[in-house]
């Protein structure tokens, strides 16, 4: 038995020797490969529309180019994303959410291309750049872009006897205004419980989770404390709601359902209550300003290029198809996302007048969370969130400060 | 037996042959065995030595070494990655707590009930307690979830005995902390010193007596309303092969109903119910696709379990050294209380089982 299981060992020992020399093969660097490509382009879509949408404009830039591009919309991209790097043969062309970008660029994983692109980078919002500049170096190009505001149900604002004056612009008339309504027994707003909603807060209030470089955290300050605070009081007075408190998944449900008069969502809501709630009359209001002025999130993904990919000079005609401005005004028209860049805007606003307080934040809107190793700290700041009605804001913000310094750092 | 045969075949010579041929017949398995699972776990627990994040090979010289400190953090490093892997320690060790014994129990009572020779439609209630095991995981928690909302019919029904549901999958309070609370007890704000100001692994004695949240509490009973069935089929197997005459002659000794299950039928039963713990306890251990699809660790990570945050921390913080570290804990601690479990469950009587 014991030599023959000794033989079983070393035979074993050699093909576990063999296999990681051949691993070694996935490491090469890629060879850049001119004349036609054959694209493979990832994307987390929002649904068919978007789908349909991106595999039309590829297909055009594939006949027109001579080259071949497959477009395969992602289950779950940052999944999908994170095994096709570990792999060794991601997508030469991604999604990126801006929320990622620093995790993907501080792996080496992303082609910083912008200097090679030709579609005029300086055309698209500095604020969307700076969502996709990690260490100094813009990576990619943005794809396009949603911003929050306030939504209001007009139905149950006549009910309340409120009108157009009624519509907040600070802080002070948002809580004003929802006593108003909750006097008249309508529930008045919804927020989700998480910071890419409570975010704005923290930046009407002047704060923000890290310093505008991303290197710095500044958690603890008293302008976040004084939004979380805000946020609370609503929350505790029965001014404000989760949506899970009302059985809604999301903020734009509950507004739907009429179940609450007002929403701070982006412009993604248009579409799904034009989908799901067609009888839902409102309107779209700026963000209510706090003590430090209006404030809003961006949120926004960019055409990424794999640093692995064998196709980047043909990747970058890619995107630049994708991102020229007849292209963007109909994605616009095709699944309701705004443009990024500043020079489709007049034309945009022709086509999408009541998109105006969505697009007007584009020059303010702060981006996600602009640091790598953030995406377990900010988990955990959602967390807190949860419990914030009853939680210590000064407590969740102390805690977020130690993780983002420890995240940072290392 | 087999191994009788071999070590004595050697001796004689005359069946060395067998040993060979054995080997060849066995070759294909063990090569595939060796491939796909003994391979890829070696290649797993060399990771967790390193600060692999995910880009090219992680068997080059470029990729750095942590030597155990992917280990040693989860258990002293403060700061985020102890406490969500302590977090997600407490979690499932409620879980455990009330899964393994409640689907047990649940088990051997439906199939004892199953095995009535008197009952009528046996096999529709045979079929009816197994279908659940045999339903997708995913597909029953995705019902689960509408059974829970807190407008859904599991608060209706309380609703109906006049019970203000909670809302199910947003508290994130552990249920000892709500029967405190509302029982005047404690005041959540201000948590008893003795158990707020001592810590373990960074985490309260507060935390970690919260017990498990409501939304854990619904994971819960999906899972034993789907497990016991499969369970069940097993203890029913087992009470098939129960022999009548024992049963008979206990019945002639004067044995109740009750004596006859606890003196006869149970220890008898002994092998099925250390089989049905243990593949609870491995289980139970690795529950991940109910959290996945139901909850993602939320409300407020009380749904956090070791398997759900290893791939998490991998695949989507690229840190992949600390979530092969995080599978490999978790395997020790299944190696570990299936062997507790084992020693306790002993022939007392010094028979080998």
């Amino acid at each position: 038995m014991a030599p023959s299981r000794r033989a079983a060992a070393a035979g074993l020992l050699a093909s576990l020797l063999a296999l990681t020399a051949c691993g070694k093969g996935f490491d090469d660097n890629a060879n850049q490969q001119t004349g036609n490509a054959n694209l493979q382009i990832l994307i987390g879509s929002s649904g068919d529309a978007e789908t349909n949408a991106v595999k039309t404009a590829a297909a055009a830039w594939a006949t027109a180019t001579g080259n071949k591009a497959t477009v395969i919309p992602a289950q779950d991209l940052s999944q999908q994303l994170g095994q096709a790097f570990a792999g060794g043969t991601p997508p030469d062309v991604f999604y990126v959410d801006a929320s990622r970008l620093a995790d993907y660029a501080s792996l080496g994983a992303l082609e910083a291309y912008t200097d090679r692109f030709t579609g005029g980078v300086d055309d698209f919002y500095p604020k969307l750049r700076e969502a996709f500049t990690y260490k100094g170096k813009l990576y990619c190009v943005p794809k396009d872009f949603s911003t929050l505001a306030l939504e209001i149900n007009t139905d149950l604002w006549a009910k309340a006897k409120l009108t157009d004056a009624d519509i907040p612009t600070t802080w002070d008339q948002l809580r004003s205004t929802a006593e108003k309504l909750k006097a008249a027994g309508v529930m008045p707003f919804t927020v989700t419980d998480t910071r890419d909603r409570l975010g704005a807060f923290m930046v009407a209030a002047g704060g923000w989770i890290v310093s505008k470089d991303g290197t710095q955290a500044t958690a603890d300050t008293p302008q976040n404390l004084q939004a979380l605070q805000f946020v609370q009081g609503l929350l505790k007075s029965g001014l404000a709601v989760y949506p899970k408190q009302v059985d809604t998944g999301w903020g734009g449900e509950a507004f739907g359902k009429k179940k609450v008069a007002m929403a701070m969502e982006g412009n993604w809501i248009k579409g799904a209550l034009q989908h799901d709630f067609p009888d839902v009359k409102y309107r779209v209001a700026p963000m209510p300003a706090g003590p430090a002025g209006p404030g809003t999130l961006s949120f926004t993904n960019c055409w990424g290029i794999a640093a692995k990919s064998q196709f980047k000079a043909q990747a970058i005609k890619f995107v630049e198809a994708m991102t020229a401005a007849e292209q963007q005004l109909a994605f616009a028209k095709a699944f309701g996302v705004m443009p990024s860049r500043a020079s489709v805007k007049a034309n945009y606003l022709q086509q999408f007048p009541d998109d105006k307080a969505f697009i007007d934040s584009a020059d303010f809107a702060q981006g996600p969370v602009n640091a790598p190793k953030m995406d377990s700290v900010l988990k955990d700041f959602d967390s807190q969130l949860q419990g914030l009605a009853n939680g210590n804001p000064k407590a969740i913000l102390q805690r977020l400060q130690q993780n983002t310094e420890a995240a940072l750092k290392g | 037996m087999r191994v009788l045969t071999l070590r004595r075949g050697r001796r004689s010579g005359i069946y060395g042959r067998q040993a060979t041929a054995g080997w060849v017949f066995v070759a294909p398995v063990v090569l595939i065995l060796g491939l796909f699972l003994l391979l890829p776990i070696v290649m797993a627990l060399y990771v967790s030595f390193t600060r692999w994040n995910g880009q090219g090979s992680p068997f080059t010289g470029d990729v750095p070494m942590a030597g155990v400190d992917n280990y040693t953090d989860l258990f002293s490093k403060p700061g985020l990655a102890r406490q969500d892997f302590m977090l997600s320690i407490r979690n499932n060790v409620y879980y455990v707590l009330i899964v393994v014994p409640v689907q047990t129990v649940v088990a051997l009572f439906l199939a004892l009930v199953v095995n009535q020779r008197l009952l009528k439609g046996k096999t529709f209630f045979r079929t009816a307690f197994f279908f659940p095991s045999v339903v997708s995981s995913v597909a029953i928690s995705v019902v689960f979830l509408f059974l829970f909302t807190n407008s859904g019919a599991v608060n209706a029904l309380l609703a109906a005995l006049g019970i203000h549901g909670p809302a199910w999958f947003s508290d994130p309070r552990g249920v000892v902390h709500i029967v405190l609370t509302n029982t005047g007890l404690v005041d959540p704000s201000a948590p008893p010193s003795a158990l707020a100001g001592h810590e373990l692994f960074g985490l309260s004695w507060w935390e970690w007596l919260s017990g498990p949240s409501v939304a854990l509490c619904a994971i819960i009973a999906l899972v034993v309303w789907t497990t016991c069935g499969t369970f069940m089929l097993l203890y029913l197997a087992a009470l098939q092969n129960v022999p009548v005459e024992l049963e008979e002659a206990s019945l002639l000794d004067g044995a109740g109903p009750f004596q006859r299950l606890r003196y006869v039928t149970l220890p008898l039963l002994r092998p099925t119910t250390f089989l049905v713990l243990t593949l609870g306890l491995i289980g139970t251990w690795q529950v991940f696709d109910q959290v996945y699809v139901m909850s993602q660790g939320d409300p407020a990570k009380t749904t956090l379990t070791p398997a759900f945050l290893s791939y998490r921390t991998a695949f989507r913080g690229f840190e992949y050294g600390t979530g092969a570290a995080i599978s490999f804990v978790l395997f020790l601690i299944i190696v570990v209380l299936t062997l507790i479990q084992r020693w306790v469950l002993r022939e007392r009587d010094g028979g080998a089982r």
